[in-house]
Protein backbone atom coordinates (compact mmCIF):
# COMPACT_ATOMS: atom_id res chain seq x y z
CA UNK A 1 0.00 0.00 0.00
CA UNK A 2 0.92 3.72 -1.04
CA UNK A 3 2.18 5.85 2.33
CA UNK A 4 -0.15 8.67 2.43
CA UNK A 5 3.23 11.14 2.55
CA UNK A 6 1.41 14.11 2.65
CA UNK A 7 -0.39 13.43 6.42
CA UNK A 8 -3.99 13.83 5.58
CA UNK A 9 -6.88 11.30 3.55
CA UNK A 10 -10.06 12.58 1.58
CA UNK A 11 -13.03 11.96 4.09
CA UNK A 12 -16.38 11.77 2.68
CA UNK A 13 -17.93 15.48 2.56
CA UNK A 14 -20.25 16.14 5.77
CA UNK A 15 -21.88 18.84 3.80
CA UNK A 16 -25.76 19.17 4.17
CA UNK A 17 -27.36 19.24 0.93
CA UNK A 18 -31.00 19.60 1.74
CA UNK A 19 -32.04 18.87 -2.43
CA UNK A 20 -31.38 15.30 -1.11
CA UNK A 21 -33.03 14.92 2.16
CA UNK A 22 -36.44 12.68 2.63
CA UNK A 23 -38.75 14.50 5.17
CA UNK A 24 -41.46 11.97 4.94
CA UNK A 25 -41.05 10.20 8.27
CA UNK A 26 -40.41 13.77 9.83
CA UNK A 27 -43.81 14.63 8.46
CA UNK A 28 -45.29 11.78 9.76
CA UNK A 29 -43.66 12.67 12.94
CA UNK A 30 -45.00 16.07 13.22
CA UNK A 31 -48.69 14.79 12.25
CA UNK A 32 -48.10 12.77 15.94
CA UNK A 33 -45.73 15.42 17.99
CA UNK A 34 -46.42 18.84 16.33
CA UNK A 35 -44.30 20.54 18.74
CA UNK A 36 -41.24 18.69 17.11
CA UNK A 37 -40.89 21.69 15.16
CA UNK A 38 -40.73 24.18 17.89
CA UNK A 39 -37.59 23.96 19.10
CA UNK A 40 -35.83 26.84 19.29
CA UNK A 41 -32.18 25.28 20.16
CA UNK A 42 -31.64 27.04 23.76
CA UNK A 43 -29.94 23.35 24.73
CA UNK A 44 -31.53 23.05 27.80
CA UNK A 45 -32.43 19.31 27.32
CA UNK A 46 -29.23 18.55 26.62
CA UNK A 47 -27.63 20.72 29.69
CA UNK A 48 -29.50 18.74 32.23
CA UNK A 49 -29.48 14.86 30.49
CA UNK A 50 -27.95 12.46 32.53
CA UNK A 51 -26.79 10.65 29.53
CA UNK A 52 -25.33 13.44 27.81
CA UNK A 53 -22.16 13.85 29.51
CA UNK A 54 -21.02 10.36 28.70
CA UNK A 55 -22.64 9.59 24.97
CA UNK A 56 -23.68 13.25 23.48
CA UNK A 57 -27.09 12.42 23.75
CA UNK A 58 -28.95 15.87 22.88
CA UNK A 59 -32.54 16.50 22.00
CA UNK A 60 -32.15 19.48 20.65
CA UNK A 61 -29.25 17.72 17.64
CA UNK A 62 -31.70 14.60 17.52
CA UNK A 63 -34.29 16.87 16.45
CA UNK A 64 -32.26 18.46 14.01
CA UNK A 65 -30.51 15.29 12.31
CA UNK A 66 -33.83 14.29 11.75
CA UNK A 67 -34.70 17.45 9.63
CA UNK A 68 -31.08 17.18 7.79
CA UNK A 69 -31.56 13.36 6.57
CA UNK A 70 -28.64 12.27 9.48
CA UNK A 71 -30.86 9.62 11.19
CA UNK A 72 -28.57 7.18 11.50
CA UNK A 73 -26.57 10.17 13.62
CA UNK A 74 -29.78 10.66 15.43
CA UNK A 75 -30.55 6.99 16.73
CA UNK A 76 -26.61 6.50 18.06
CA UNK A 77 -27.47 9.81 19.84
CA UNK A 78 -30.74 7.97 21.41
CA UNK A 79 -29.92 4.85 22.08
CA UNK A 80 -28.43 6.17 25.13
CA UNK A 81 -31.70 7.73 26.49
CA UNK A 82 -33.01 6.53 29.55
CA UNK A 83 -36.54 7.84 28.96
CA UNK A 84 -35.99 9.42 32.71
CA UNK A 85 -37.36 13.02 31.88
CA UNK A 86 -35.75 15.47 33.15
CA UNK A 87 -35.05 16.94 29.48
CA UNK A 88 -39.23 17.64 29.58
CA UNK A 89 -38.95 19.09 32.76
CA UNK A 90 -36.42 22.16 31.59
CA UNK A 91 -37.69 22.15 27.86
CA UNK A 92 -38.78 26.38 27.97
CA UNK A 93 -41.45 25.59 24.83
CA UNK A 94 -43.26 22.91 26.45
CA UNK A 95 -42.21 20.60 24.42
CA UNK A 96 -42.56 16.54 25.84
CA UNK A 97 -39.46 15.59 24.96
CA UNK A 98 -39.51 12.50 26.73
CA UNK A 99 -42.52 11.33 24.39
CA UNK A 100 -41.06 12.64 21.48
CA UNK A 101 -38.15 9.91 21.55
CA UNK A 102 -40.67 6.90 21.93
CA UNK A 103 -42.76 8.46 19.03
CA UNK A 104 -39.56 9.23 17.01
CA UNK A 105 -38.62 5.41 18.01
CA UNK A 106 -42.33 3.60 16.86
CA UNK A 107 -42.07 5.83 13.33
CA UNK A 108 -38.43 5.57 12.58
CA UNK A 109 -38.24 2.34 13.63
CA UNK A 110 -41.03 1.05 11.35
CA UNK A 111 -38.58 1.75 8.35
CA UNK A 112 -34.88 -0.48 8.42
CA UNK A 113 -32.87 2.77 9.19
CA UNK A 114 -31.08 1.33 11.74
CA UNK B 1 -51.11 83.80 15.26
CA UNK B 2 -51.24 80.20 14.94
CA UNK B 3 -47.45 78.91 15.51
CA UNK B 4 -46.38 77.51 11.99
CA UNK B 5 -43.98 74.20 12.27
CA UNK B 6 -42.19 73.21 9.72
CA UNK B 7 -42.19 69.20 9.25
CA UNK B 8 -39.53 67.36 6.69
CA UNK B 9 -41.66 64.46 5.72
CA UNK B 10 -44.87 63.09 4.64
CA UNK B 11 -44.66 59.19 6.32
CA UNK B 12 -46.39 58.08 8.56
CA UNK B 13 -44.39 59.94 11.45
CA UNK B 14 -44.94 63.07 9.56
CA UNK B 15 -48.79 62.81 9.08
CA UNK B 16 -49.33 61.66 12.98
CA UNK B 17 -47.22 64.59 14.23
CA UNK B 18 -49.25 67.10 11.86
CA UNK B 19 -52.68 65.49 13.30
CA UNK B 20 -51.77 65.89 16.60
CA UNK B 21 -50.49 69.86 15.96
CA UNK B 22 -53.55 70.41 14.63
CA UNK B 23 -55.52 69.41 17.76
CA UNK B 24 -53.30 71.73 19.65
CA UNK B 25 -54.23 74.61 17.30
CA UNK B 26 -51.23 75.00 15.45
CA UNK B 27 -50.27 75.59 12.07
CA UNK B 28 -48.17 72.33 10.51
CA UNK B 29 -46.95 72.55 7.26
CA UNK B 30 -46.00 69.24 5.59
CA UNK B 31 -43.02 69.16 3.03
CA UNK B 32 -42.77 66.02 1.30
CA UNK B 33 -40.43 65.16 -2.03
CA UNK B 34 -42.15 62.11 -3.65
CA UNK B 35 -45.66 62.56 -5.04
CA UNK B 36 -47.59 60.78 -2.17
CA UNK B 37 -48.12 60.90 1.78
CA UNK B 38 -47.20 57.61 4.14
CA UNK B 39 -44.07 57.08 3.29
CA UNK B 40 -42.71 53.30 3.40
CA UNK B 41 -45.87 52.28 5.31
CA UNK B 42 -47.55 53.34 1.81
CA UNK B 43 -45.57 50.60 0.19
CA UNK B 44 -46.15 47.97 2.78
CA UNK B 45 -48.90 45.57 2.23
CA UNK B 46 -50.00 44.25 5.99
CA UNK B 47 -48.59 45.28 8.91
CA UNK B 48 -47.09 42.82 11.87
CA UNK B 49 -48.10 42.40 14.25
CA UNK B 50 -51.90 41.74 13.78
CA UNK B 51 -52.12 42.22 10.20
CA UNK B 52 -53.39 45.53 9.44
CA UNK B 53 -53.76 46.66 6.66
CA UNK B 54 -50.93 49.40 5.69
CA UNK B 55 -53.36 51.06 3.92
CA UNK B 56 -56.32 51.99 6.35
CA UNK B 57 -53.17 53.35 8.33
CA UNK B 58 -52.28 55.67 5.83
CA UNK B 59 -55.74 56.71 4.73
CA UNK B 60 -56.63 57.47 8.59
CA UNK B 61 -53.52 59.17 9.16
CA UNK B 62 -54.34 61.47 5.64
CA UNK B 63 -58.17 62.28 6.38
CA UNK B 64 -56.91 63.62 9.96
CA UNK B 65 -54.19 65.92 8.27
CA UNK B 66 -56.67 67.36 6.06
CA UNK B 67 -56.45 70.82 7.86
CA UNK B 68 -52.54 70.63 7.20
CA UNK B 69 -50.65 72.54 4.56
CA UNK B 70 -49.17 69.55 2.21
CA UNK B 71 -46.45 70.25 -0.23
CA UNK B 72 -46.12 67.01 -2.37
CA UNK B 73 -42.76 66.83 -4.79
CA UNK B 74 -40.94 69.58 -2.79
CA UNK B 75 -37.91 69.82 -1.26
CA UNK B 76 -36.28 72.23 0.84
CA UNK B 77 -33.84 74.08 -0.99
CA UNK B 78 -32.15 76.06 1.99
CA UNK B 79 -32.14 77.32 4.93
CA UNK B 80 -31.29 79.89 7.24
CA UNK B 81 -31.03 80.39 10.49
CA UNK B 82 -32.19 83.77 11.85
CA UNK B 83 -31.80 85.09 15.33
CA UNK B 84 -34.47 82.97 16.99
CA UNK B 85 -36.56 81.90 14.10
CA UNK B 86 -35.72 80.01 10.51
CA UNK B 87 -36.38 80.62 7.14
CA UNK B 88 -36.61 77.80 4.48
CA UNK B 89 -36.62 78.04 1.28
CA UNK B 90 -38.74 75.38 -0.91
CA UNK B 91 -38.23 73.74 -3.99
CA UNK B 92 -41.79 75.44 -5.55
CA UNK B 93 -40.04 78.54 -4.87
CA UNK B 94 -42.34 79.46 -1.24
CA UNK B 95 -40.27 80.17 1.91
CA UNK B 96 -41.12 79.79 5.49
CA UNK B 97 -40.22 81.50 8.31
CA UNK B 98 -40.87 79.37 11.47
CA UNK B 99 -39.13 78.53 14.94
CA UNK B 100 -40.09 75.01 14.80
CA UNK B 101 -38.78 71.94 12.62
CA UNK B 102 -39.65 68.87 13.07
CA UNK B 103 -37.69 66.22 10.42
CA UNK B 104 -39.72 63.14 10.08
CA UNK B 105 -37.41 62.09 6.85
CA UNK B 106 -37.35 58.18 7.74
CA UNK B 107 -35.26 55.71 6.25
CA UNK B 108 -33.54 54.11 3.39
CA UNK B 109 -34.63 50.45 2.62
CA UNK B 110 -30.78 49.25 1.51
CA UNK B 111 -29.42 48.37 -1.73
CA UNK B 112 -29.45 45.23 -1.97
CA UNK B 113 -27.62 45.13 -4.93
CA UNK B 114 -24.18 46.70 -2.92
CA UNK B 115 -23.92 42.94 -1.25
CA UNK B 116 -22.88 41.45 -4.93
CA UNK B 117 -23.14 37.60 -3.45
CA UNK B 118 -26.33 37.29 -3.21
CA UNK B 119 -27.48 38.40 -7.12
CA UNK B 120 -29.89 40.67 -6.55
CA UNK B 121 -29.99 42.09 -9.87
CA UNK B 122 -28.45 39.42 -11.41
CA UNK B 123 -30.37 36.30 -10.93
CA UNK B 124 -33.86 36.81 -11.71
CA UNK B 125 -35.46 34.79 -8.33
CA UNK B 126 -33.67 37.30 -5.97
CA UNK B 127 -36.13 39.68 -4.48
CA UNK B 128 -35.82 41.92 -1.83
CA UNK B 129 -38.41 42.76 1.64
CA UNK B 130 -40.05 45.90 -0.27
CA UNK B 131 -40.28 43.83 -3.91
CA UNK B 132 -42.54 40.86 -1.65
CA UNK B 133 -44.41 43.77 0.08
CA UNK B 134 -44.98 45.34 -3.73
CA UNK B 135 -46.13 42.04 -4.79
CA UNK B 136 -48.52 41.52 -1.86
CA UNK B 137 -50.59 44.52 -2.93
CA UNK B 138 -50.16 44.49 -6.64
CA UNK B 139 -49.95 40.74 -7.59
CA UNK B 140 -47.54 41.80 -10.50
CA UNK B 141 -44.00 40.32 -10.51
CA UNK B 142 -42.99 38.33 -13.04
CA UNK B 143 -40.68 36.26 -10.74
CA UNK B 144 -43.21 34.92 -8.69
CA UNK B 145 -46.23 35.17 -10.43
CA UNK B 146 -47.66 32.14 -12.70
CA UNK B 147 -44.01 30.65 -11.72
CA UNK B 148 -43.77 26.97 -9.55
CA UNK B 149 -42.66 27.96 -6.63
CA UNK B 150 -42.14 24.94 -4.50
CA UNK B 151 -38.84 26.22 -2.37
CA UNK B 152 -38.34 29.68 -0.78
CA UNK B 153 -35.46 31.05 1.57
CA UNK B 154 -35.30 34.15 3.28
CA UNK B 155 -31.86 35.98 4.15
CA UNK B 156 -31.66 37.50 7.18
CA UNK B 157 -29.46 40.89 7.95
CA UNK B 158 -29.12 41.52 4.05
CA UNK B 159 -27.31 45.18 4.76
CA UNK B 160 -27.32 45.05 8.70
CA UNK B 161 -24.97 43.79 11.06
CA UNK B 162 -22.22 44.23 8.70
CA UNK B 163 -19.64 46.34 9.10
CA UNK B 164 -18.43 45.62 5.23
CA UNK B 165 -21.88 46.95 4.25
CA UNK B 166 -21.01 49.62 6.71
CA UNK B 167 -24.22 48.93 9.03
CA UNK B 168 -23.24 47.45 12.10
CA UNK B 169 -26.56 48.27 13.49
CA UNK B 170 -29.38 45.59 13.94
CA UNK B 171 -31.94 47.09 11.36
CA UNK B 172 -34.87 45.48 14.39
CA UNK B 173 -38.05 44.84 11.83
CA UNK B 174 -36.71 42.61 9.50
CA UNK B 175 -36.40 39.12 11.27
CA UNK B 176 -40.33 40.11 12.42
CA UNK B 177 -40.92 40.87 8.72
CA UNK B 178 -39.44 37.84 7.42
CA UNK B 179 -41.31 35.79 9.49
CA UNK B 180 -44.33 38.01 8.80
CA UNK B 181 -43.69 37.56 4.88
CA UNK B 182 -42.65 33.41 4.82
CA UNK B 183 -46.26 33.29 6.81
CA UNK B 184 -47.78 35.63 3.71
CA UNK B 185 -46.36 33.14 1.30
CA UNK B 186 -47.06 29.88 3.16
CA UNK B 187 -50.72 30.96 2.55
CA UNK B 188 -50.55 31.51 -1.20
CA UNK B 189 -48.35 28.70 -1.93
CA UNK B 190 -49.14 26.46 0.84
CA UNK B 191 -47.30 23.12 -0.69
CA UNK B 192 -44.28 25.81 -0.80
CA UNK B 193 -41.20 24.38 1.51
CA UNK B 194 -39.74 27.63 3.26
CA UNK B 195 -36.59 28.55 4.94
CA UNK B 196 -34.98 31.16 6.88
CA UNK B 197 -31.73 31.88 7.32
CA UNK B 198 -30.86 33.42 10.31
CA UNK B 199 -27.64 35.10 12.45
CA UNK B 200 -29.86 35.59 15.48
CA UNK B 201 -34.04 36.12 15.65
CA UNK B 202 -34.63 39.07 17.14
CA UNK B 203 -38.26 39.03 18.38
CA UNK B 204 -38.35 41.93 20.88
CA UNK B 205 -42.04 43.26 20.04
CA UNK B 206 -45.43 42.61 21.05
CA UNK B 207 -46.55 39.02 19.93
CA UNK B 208 -43.67 38.64 17.43
CA UNK B 209 -42.06 35.35 19.82
CA UNK B 210 -46.19 33.90 19.17
CA UNK B 211 -45.45 34.64 15.27
CA UNK B 212 -42.42 32.69 15.78
CA UNK B 213 -43.98 29.49 17.09
CA UNK B 214 -46.78 29.74 15.38
CA UNK B 215 -44.43 29.98 11.87
CA UNK B 216 -42.43 26.88 13.22
CA UNK B 217 -46.12 24.93 14.28
CA UNK B 218 -48.66 25.82 12.21
CA UNK B 219 -47.16 26.85 9.00
CA UNK B 220 -43.62 24.58 8.97
CA UNK B 221 -41.63 26.86 8.35
CA UNK B 222 -38.09 26.21 8.66
CA UNK B 223 -35.47 27.72 10.39
CA UNK B 224 -31.36 27.88 9.92
CA UNK B 225 -28.84 29.30 11.98
CA UNK B 226 -26.48 30.25 9.30
CA UNK B 227 -25.82 33.62 7.09
CA UNK B 228 -25.62 33.10 3.86
CA UNK B 229 -22.41 32.88 2.18
CA UNK B 230 -23.29 32.83 -1.12
CA UNK B 231 -25.94 32.66 -4.23
CA UNK B 232 -25.50 31.18 -7.35
CA UNK B 233 -27.83 30.59 -10.37
CA UNK B 234 -28.17 26.83 -12.49
CA UNK B 235 -29.12 25.86 -15.87
CA UNK B 236 -32.80 25.82 -14.83
CA UNK B 237 -32.83 29.27 -13.08
CA UNK B 238 -33.27 27.97 -9.77
CA UNK B 239 -30.96 29.70 -7.19
CA UNK B 240 -28.53 27.63 -5.18
CA UNK B 241 -28.23 28.83 -1.64
CA UNK B 242 -24.64 28.12 0.54
CA UNK B 243 -24.46 28.76 4.56
CA UNK B 244 -23.09 26.55 7.25
CA UNK B 245 -26.04 25.19 9.54
CA UNK B 246 -23.97 26.69 12.38
CA UNK B 247 -26.47 24.53 14.93
CA UNK B 248 -25.46 20.95 12.73
CA UNK B 249 -21.94 22.78 12.42
CA UNK B 250 -21.78 21.38 9.12
CA UNK B 251 -21.75 23.32 5.73
CA UNK B 252 -25.44 23.04 4.03
CA UNK B 253 -26.79 23.71 0.59
CA UNK B 254 -30.43 23.86 -0.77
CA UNK B 255 -31.78 24.82 -4.50
CA UNK B 256 -34.57 27.70 -4.33
CA UNK B 257 -37.32 29.12 -6.86
CA UNK B 258 -37.25 31.98 -4.74
CA UNK B 259 -34.86 33.91 -2.81
CA UNK B 260 -36.33 37.04 -0.32
CA UNK B 261 -33.29 39.32 0.64
CA UNK B 262 -34.40 41.14 3.87
CA UNK B 263 -33.13 44.44 3.14
CA UNK B 264 -32.24 46.35 6.15
CA UNK B 265 -32.97 50.15 7.33
CA UNK B 266 -30.45 52.73 6.70
CA UNK B 267 -29.91 56.71 7.01
CA UNK B 268 -31.63 58.02 4.11
CA UNK B 269 -29.81 60.19 2.26
CA UNK B 270 -32.15 62.92 1.74
CA UNK B 271 -32.41 63.04 5.68
CA UNK B 272 -28.59 63.68 5.71
CA UNK B 273 -28.48 65.83 3.13
CA UNK B 274 -31.49 68.36 4.82
CA UNK B 275 -29.97 67.99 8.23
CA UNK B 276 -26.74 68.97 6.86
CA UNK B 277 -28.42 72.46 5.91
CA UNK B 278 -28.36 73.20 9.68
CA UNK B 279 -24.85 71.09 10.85
CA UNK B 280 -27.31 68.61 12.73
CA UNK B 281 -24.97 65.87 13.41
CA UNK B 282 -24.97 62.04 12.53
CA UNK B 283 -24.65 59.17 15.24
CA UNK B 284 -22.48 56.50 14.80
CA UNK B 285 -25.06 54.36 13.06
CA UNK B 286 -25.05 56.84 10.63
CA UNK B 287 -28.67 58.31 11.29
CA UNK B 288 -29.69 61.70 12.67
CA UNK B 289 -28.29 62.04 16.46
CA UNK B 290 -30.75 62.52 19.37
CA UNK B 291 -29.36 65.13 22.34
CA UNK B 292 -29.57 62.61 24.25
CA UNK B 293 -30.69 58.70 23.34
CA UNK B 294 -32.15 58.10 26.48
CA UNK B 295 -34.01 61.06 27.93
CA UNK B 296 -34.97 63.00 24.72
CA UNK B 297 -34.66 61.49 21.97
CA UNK B 298 -36.96 63.99 19.97
CA UNK B 299 -34.70 66.60 20.54
CA UNK B 300 -32.21 67.69 18.00
CA UNK B 301 -28.67 69.48 19.82
CA UNK B 302 -30.08 72.73 18.43
CA UNK B 303 -32.91 75.15 19.30
CA UNK B 304 -36.09 74.16 17.91
CA UNK B 305 -35.28 71.46 15.59
CA UNK B 306 -36.78 67.92 16.66
CA UNK B 307 -36.87 64.51 15.37
CA UNK B 308 -39.40 61.62 15.08
CA UNK B 309 -39.66 58.45 13.75
CA UNK B 310 -36.86 56.12 11.87
CA UNK B 311 -34.66 59.43 10.47
CA UNK B 312 -33.37 58.60 14.30
CA UNK B 313 -32.95 54.87 13.53
CA UNK B 314 -34.85 51.38 12.66
CA UNK B 315 -38.41 51.48 14.50
CA UNK B 316 -41.57 49.94 14.22
CA UNK B 317 -44.61 51.55 13.06
CA UNK B 318 -46.30 52.24 17.05
CA UNK B 319 -42.90 52.95 18.14
CA UNK B 320 -42.85 55.58 14.88
CA UNK B 321 -46.61 56.94 15.85
CA UNK B 322 -45.79 57.26 19.66
CA UNK B 323 -42.18 59.32 18.94
CA UNK B 324 -43.93 61.63 16.89
CA UNK B 325 -46.99 62.33 19.55
CA UNK B 326 -44.20 62.88 22.14
CA UNK B 327 -42.41 65.18 19.96
CA UNK B 328 -45.38 67.20 19.47
CA UNK B 329 -45.67 67.56 23.30
CA UNK B 330 -42.18 68.76 23.40
CA UNK B 331 -42.54 71.21 20.63
CA UNK B 332 -45.59 72.43 22.48
CA UNK B 333 -44.44 72.46 25.95
CA UNK B 334 -41.30 74.96 24.15
CA UNK B 335 -44.22 77.01 22.67
CA UNK B 336 -46.16 77.52 25.68
CA UNK B 337 -42.84 78.27 27.66
CA UNK B 338 -42.43 81.21 25.48
C1 LIG C 1 -39.77 45.66 4.74
C2 LIG C 1 -40.31 46.40 5.92
C3 LIG C 1 -41.56 46.05 6.43
C4 LIG C 1 -42.07 46.70 7.55
N1 LIG C 1 -43.25 46.25 8.07
C5 LIG C 1 -43.69 46.79 9.24
C6 LIG C 1 -44.85 46.25 9.89
O1 LIG C 1 -45.48 45.31 9.38
N2 LIG C 1 -45.23 46.78 11.10
C7 LIG C 1 -44.52 47.80 11.69
O2 LIG C 1 -44.87 48.21 12.81
N3 LIG C 1 -43.44 48.35 11.07
C8 LIG C 1 -43.01 47.87 9.87
N4 LIG C 1 -41.89 48.41 9.27
C9 LIG C 1 -41.29 49.66 9.81
C10 LIG C 1 -41.98 50.91 9.18
O3 LIG C 1 -41.79 50.89 7.79
C11 LIG C 1 -41.39 52.19 9.78
O4 LIG C 1 -41.65 52.19 11.17
C12 LIG C 1 -42.00 53.47 9.21
O5 LIG C 1 -41.92 53.48 7.82
C13 LIG C 1 -41.29 54.71 9.75
O6 LIG C 1 -41.98 55.84 9.32
P1 LIG C 1 -41.29 57.25 9.11
O7 LIG C 1 -42.38 58.21 8.82
O8 LIG C 1 -40.38 57.54 10.24
O9 LIG C 1 -40.32 57.08 7.83
P2 LIG C 1 -40.63 56.77 6.28
O10 LIG C 1 -41.68 55.78 6.13
O11 LIG C 1 -39.29 56.47 5.69
O12 LIG C 1 -41.15 58.16 5.70
C14 LIG C 1 -40.29 59.25 5.51
C15 LIG C 1 -40.88 60.20 4.50
O13 LIG C 1 -40.07 61.38 4.43
C16 LIG C 1 -39.84 61.74 3.08
N5 LIG C 1 -38.55 62.46 3.06
C17 LIG C 1 -37.33 61.95 3.41
N6 LIG C 1 -36.38 62.91 3.31
C18 LIG C 1 -37.02 64.05 2.90
C19 LIG C 1 -36.57 65.36 2.64
N7 LIG C 1 -35.29 65.70 2.81
N8 LIG C 1 -37.49 66.28 2.24
C20 LIG C 1 -38.79 65.95 2.10
N9 LIG C 1 -39.28 64.72 2.33
C21 LIG C 1 -38.40 63.77 2.73
C22 LIG C 1 -39.83 60.43 2.35
O14 LIG C 1 -40.14 60.62 0.98
C23 LIG C 1 -40.94 59.66 3.09
O15 LIG C 1 -42.21 59.93 2.54
C24 LIG C 1 -41.34 47.77 8.15
C25 LIG C 1 -40.10 48.14 7.62
C26 LIG C 1 -39.56 47.45 6.55
C27 LIG C 1 -38.21 47.84 6.05
S1 LIG D 1 -35.24 11.49 28.89
FE1 LIG D 1 -33.43 10.82 27.75
S2 LIG D 1 -32.80 12.67 26.66
FE2 LIG D 1 -34.19 13.34 28.30
S3 LIG D 1 -32.85 13.84 29.99
FE3 LIG D 1 -33.47 11.73 30.26
S4 LIG D 1 -31.86 10.55 29.27
FE4 LIG D 1 -31.63 12.64 28.56
S1 LIG E 1 -34.93 22.35 25.78
FE1 LIG E 1 -36.61 22.32 24.30
S2 LIG E 1 -36.34 24.19 23.07
FE2 LIG E 1 -34.42 23.86 24.22
S3 LIG E 1 -33.12 22.73 22.76
FE3 LIG E 1 -34.17 21.21 24.03
S4 LIG E 1 -36.03 20.68 22.89
FE4 LIG E 1 -35.23 22.56 22.01
S1 LIG F 1 -33.92 42.32 12.96
FE1 LIG F 1 -33.11 40.27 12.54
S2 LIG F 1 -32.79 40.27 10.29
FE2 LIG F 1 -32.95 42.41 10.94
S3 LIG F 1 -30.84 43.06 11.25
FE3 LIG F 1 -31.68 42.43 13.26
S4 LIG F 1 -31.10 40.29 13.47
FE4 LIG F 1 -30.84 40.83 11.30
Amino acid sequence: MMENIFGFSISPSSAINMDKVDRALFEELCRVEPDAVRCMACGSCSATCPAAAFSGMSIRKVLLCLQRGKEKEAFRMMSNCMLCGKCTMVCPRGINTRRLVLSISRIYGKEDTK
Amino acid sequence: MKEIVVIIGGGIAGLEAASKLLDLGYSPIIVEKSGRLGGHVARWNRLFPDMTPAADIVSELTERTKGANIFLNTEISFINRLRDSYNIKLSNGISINTSYILFTTGFSLFEAEKKEEYGYGVYDQVITNGDLEQWFNTGEDHRISGKEIGHIGFVHCVGSRDEKARNSQCSKVCCITAIKQAIELKEKFPDAEIWCFYMDLRLFGKKFEDFYTKAQRDYGIHFIRGRVSEVSENIEGKVIVKAEDTLAGKPIKITLDLLVLMSGMVCSQDSTKTAGMLSLPVDSDGFLKSSDNVMHITSSPKNGIFYAGACTGPKTVPETLAEARSAVLEIHSHISRK
